[in-house]
């Protein structure tokens, strides 16, 4: 949990800087997000006349929630404690419900921007969040449980090995988090045209400590996403709960090295490539639905899938 | 003696509840006989575990909607038209449930459906009521004439009308009495293509009744469906649930596609409610196609996902229709184009429709959540069916429950945002005043049944098992209930485990550290200011997001396939100072597929027919000595 909090300011900062450096500027240091953050919770919050107690409780939760998601998915070690609490499913509805919030939350002051960022997240989230529950099944089928510590086990130990299902839902997982990050190509980051925003108009009247928290949480959630990718598809060096010290710091190091790569990719793909108009984003997720779906089918009608 | 009723419906609805849930922990069957009815029937009455848990679901509905009557049977402007048809309406519920021979039932039924539409009908001078009242007229006549058919193949040719005796009996054509019971309690429950009364007569009842009839009868229809598929015709067929899982998938995604594209908060309700009804026919589905292949376990467990998907939507969906009922006290208003900034001034109503709101949308730790996991893990099971039909259509409906828990979410942020945040859209909205006690009362009781069954699902599981146990037979699941942190593991620990505690206590920790953390750390000042808006606030109301336009992604979208929906916009010339229009276009696949080819037959058959009225004396003779003749020749062919 602390490690995760520790690292998303970080994971967020190289992403930024490995943008700047391909597009030939030099770009903020990697470290630049926690001076943001410390600079935006200094700060006074202004806040509009209209709004209300969801206004300024919807930061809190959807870091809540956020931070309880990120905390259930294995990063160095599986079996930590209390992971069984809660499986890929709870996460995916944890997503949600943050999403929830912060729709809702763009939707309390009751300017026509909020209006554009909750309408379009909501269409996009009710695309990407079907794909990810696709993607959640067709993991849970291939290692016969929902929880997401058996599920990166059995995909590292039990030799599932390279098959169509595997692969299809890898690309499935990447497409949902280009799009569930808020990143290129379905929305831009770092955008400051209101009407190409989706997420940024959602956080507009935010400002001092709550827009740091709204920040803190998607840095988060990127970081949620690309745990979940290395966990699942990558899970070498990985540690169990019970092993030596110095296994579980082996296991830290891989992590480590896990997200750097992650991050270096990321930023790479957000560079060469450009942001897609509002109405193809449906297309994209769409794309990335189907082949979940097809994932599971072909699980379901090969030699009866499931003890 | 107005005032006493509702009060007294409270009372003995309650009273009605405590039976059911007492009849339930208790595990047995109790049977009664009444020398009422048929002469050489009578009337059977049984309460078994089945029968208990809608009893319950009855008693405490009903007990709810008494209690949220009290206050806002003041605003309703005709009483007399009200107060006595409600508790005939929540008696002809128990009588339905309770009832253990086919003339009790349909008695029931009839009555039920009879009373619920004189209570749709009692605003009948306002606009569209009494096309509503007559399509639910049109459409429980079709249900309850299934419902007969169902039963008279089921008693034979020697008439034994007793359930009991239809249990041992011979099950011929068990089939069709499927398709039969399916098409009358589907209608009645709301199952797509027979939903079309829901949307018009739920919301052209009063609140309470509304929340009766979205949140109980749906439940009453759903238990006549499960008697008759999984007790009294016998062991199931593999291709029925084949059938139930086609039409309960399509209900599921067409009911949410028509709530996103509503403007009327309780047309929004009704549909959603079809959505609902969809999921739990979703888990039946998928419980009959267990039973059929002699799995026990996992037909119990797809079993207890639909029965707690059913006490969950009768908790919740009364919440947000008791929630639309104060705001339409309030202001008058329906349409969420004429609501908004409700949550300043109706706090405690906007903070419970929030929680409803939150429950309906599935997100954790509230109860919505606990029976969709569970309906996702019966459908993770289901690849060991056998039936290749099976194989393929269970991933497809899970892919739309998936979807339909996603635009469940969509729908709900939608209308809570539209109506209850930003800044009021007209006067009456800004007029608006707070619940009173027992408004408030009954849906804060409602909203802490959400919280507690998302918290502590398994005694909630634990209690339903008897009736598990009497619908798909079986050892059921291992107890849920006393697990380490309230866990569930339905299957086994290792394959899935979801503890609501936990994830609550887990949010909340949190949410309660980032906060210590950030007050301790960070500025505390706050400072009121008009909203940012890019640097040009316009606070007038017309600048927010309308209800259509907040749908408008969604529309273009599913809207432009399923519902062929175009927009057209007409500009005037340049220099013309006149307003532009935008209008949208929408086609209900359904209504012009089904229903509006179906009345123009009947229309142009009984046009034909009309001729029959003005025959001479000698072609009316000519008549009844041919239909004479044939049925003399019927009556030696068939001997």
């Amino acid at each position: 949990m602390g490690l995760a909090v520790a690292l998303a300011p970080l994971l967020t900062g190289l992403v930024r800087a490995v943008k700047a450096r391909l597009m030939r500027r030099r770009g903020p240091s990697v470290l630049q997000p926690y001076r943001d953050l410390l600079r935006l919770i200094r700060k006074e919050a202004v806040i509009a006349e209209d709004a209300s107690w969801l206004f300024r409780a919807a930061p809190y939760m959807i870091f809540a929630a956020t931070w309880v998601a990120v905390a259930l998915v294995p990063t160095f070690a599986t079996g930590l404690p209390f992971s069984w609490s809660a499986d890929l499913i709870a996460i995916v509805a944890l997503l949600g419900g943050a999403r929830f919030f912060q729709a809702l939350a763009g939707m309390d002051v009751g300017t026509s921007f909020g209006g554009i960022g909750s309408s379009r997240e909501v269409m996009i989230a009710s695309m990407a969040e079907p794909a990810l529950l696709m993607v959640a099944f067709t993991l849970s089928l291939l290692a016969h449980s929902t929880q997401l510590s058996i599920i990166s086990e059995s995909l590292h130990y039990s030799n599932v090995g390279l098959r169509i299902s595997v692969a299809m839902v890898l690309i499935a997982l990447i497409l949902v988090a280009l799009a569930e990050n808020a990143r290129i190509p379905v929305d831009n980051p770092a955008t400051h045209l209101e009407l190409t925003m989706v997420h940024e108009a959602m956080v507009l009247e935010y400002s001092g400590r709550h827009l740091a928290m709204m920040e803190f949480g998607a840095a988060l959630k990127l970081l949620l996403y690309m745990s979940i990718v290395g966990a699942v598809f990558m899970p070498l060096g990985m540690a169990q709960a019970h092993d030596s010290l110095v296994r579980q710091a082996v296991g830290l190091g891989a992590y480590l090295v896990k997200m750097a790569a992650g991050g270096v990719l990321l930023g790479a793909f957000e560079v060469s490539i450009a942001k897609m108009r509002v109405f193809r984003a449906p297309e994209f997720l769409g794309s990335a639905f189907m082949l979940g779906f097809l994932a599971t089918l072909l699980l379901f009608v090969s030699k009866g899938g499931l003890r | 003696m107005r005032d006493l009723v509702y009060p007294l419906c409270a009372l003995l609805a309650g009273l009605l509840g405590l039976v059911g849930l007492l009849a339930l922990l208790r595990g047995d069957a109790a049977t009664l006989v009444l020398p009422l009815g048929l002469p050489w029937v009578g009337s059977h009455f049984r309460l078994d575990p089945l029968s208990a848990v809608f009893l319950a679901i009855v008693g405490f509905g009903g007990f709810a909607a008494s209690l949220f009557a009290v206050g806002y049977g003041r605003h309703e402007p005709a009483p007399g038209r009200v107060a006595p048809f409600f508790p005939a309406f929540l008696a002809g519920m128990a009588l339905v449930v309770l009832a253990d021979d086919a003339f009790t039932f349909l008695f029931a039924w009839e009555f039920m459906s009879l009373t619920s539409w004189a209570l749709v009908m009692a605003h009948h001078r306002e606009p569209g009521t009494t096309f509503a009242g007559f399509v639910y007229f049109v459409m429980a006549a079709f249900g309850t004439l299934a419902l007969l058919l169902a039963f008279g193949l089921m008693a034979g040719p020697q008439g034994h009308y007793a359930f009991e005796a239809m249990r041992s009996g011979p099950h011929r054509l068990a089939g069709v009495v499927m398709i039969l019971a399916l098409l009358g309690a589907g209608s009645k429950a709301g199952l797509v293509p027979l939903h079309v009364w829901l949307p018009l007569a739920h919301p052209a009842a009063p609140s309470h009744v509304s929340a009766l009839m979205s949140g109980v009868m749906t439940k009453v229809a759903i238990y006549g469906f499960i008697r008759i598929a999984f007790d009294l015709v016998g062991p199931p067929h593999w291709w029925w649930s084949v059938v139930v899982l086609v039409v309960a998938s399509i209900t599921a995604v067409l009911g949410l596609l028509y709530a996103v594209l509503q403007e009327d908060l309780k047309r929004l309700l009704a549909y959603s409610t079809v959505e609902n009804v969809g999921i739990v026919f979703l888990g039946l589905s998928l419980a009959l196609a267990f039973k059929a292949n002699g799995m026990a376990a996992a037909a119990a467990l797809a079993m207890t996902a639909a029965l707690l998907h059913a006490v969950n939507h009768a908790v919740f969906k009364s919440l947000l229709f008791f929630g639309a009922g104060s705001v339409l006290a309030a202001t008058g208003q329906r349409s969420l184009d004429r609501l908004g900034g409700l949550i300043r001034l109706m706090p405690a109503t906007s903070a419970l429709f929030l929680v409803g709101a939150a429950s309906i949308s599935a997100l954790p730790p509230l109860n919505g959540f606990v029976s969709e996991w569970l309906t996702f893990q019966a459908v993770l099971v289901s690849p060991q069916l056998p039936q290749w039909a099976l194989k393929f259509l269970t991933p497809a409906a899970g892919a739309m429950l998936a979807l339909a828990a996603a635009l469940a979410a969509a729908c709900f942020v939608r209308a809570y945002g539209i109506a209850f945040l930003g800044r009021p859209r007209s006067p009456e909205a800004t007029a608006a005043h707070e619940a009173d006690g027992f408004q408030i009362g009954a849906m804060a009781l409602l909203a802490a049944a959400c919280v507690g069954i998302g918290v502590l699902p398994g005694p909630v599981i634990d209690a339903l098992a008897p009736a598990v146990r009497h619908a798909v037979g079986g050892a059921g699941l291992a107890a849920q209930g006393g697990r380490a942190w309230m866990t569930l593991a339905p299957i086994s620990d290792n394959r899935s485990s979801y503890s609501g505690a936990l994830v609550l206590l887990f949010v909340a920790a949190s949410a309660v550290i980032s906060a210590a953390l950030v007050r301790a750390v960070a500025s505390r000042a706050v400072r009121r200011a008009p909203a940012w808006d890019c640097g040009f606030p316009n606070r007038r109301p017309a600048t927010q997001y309308s209800a259509s336009g907040f749908a408008q992604p969604l529309r273009r979208v599913f809207g432009s396939v399923v519902f062929r929906a175009r927009e057209a916009v007409e500009m005037p010339p340049p220099g013309d100072p006149g307003p532009a229009r935008f209008a949208v276009s929408l086609v209900d696949p359904v209504w012009d597929g089904l229903y509006a080819p179906v009345a123009r037959a009947v229309d142009r058959a009984a046009e034909r027919l009309n001729r029959l009225q003005f025959l001479t004396i000698r072609q009316y003779l000519t008549l009844v000595f041919a239909a004479l003749v044939l049925l003399l020749s019927l009556l030696t062919v068939l001997r």
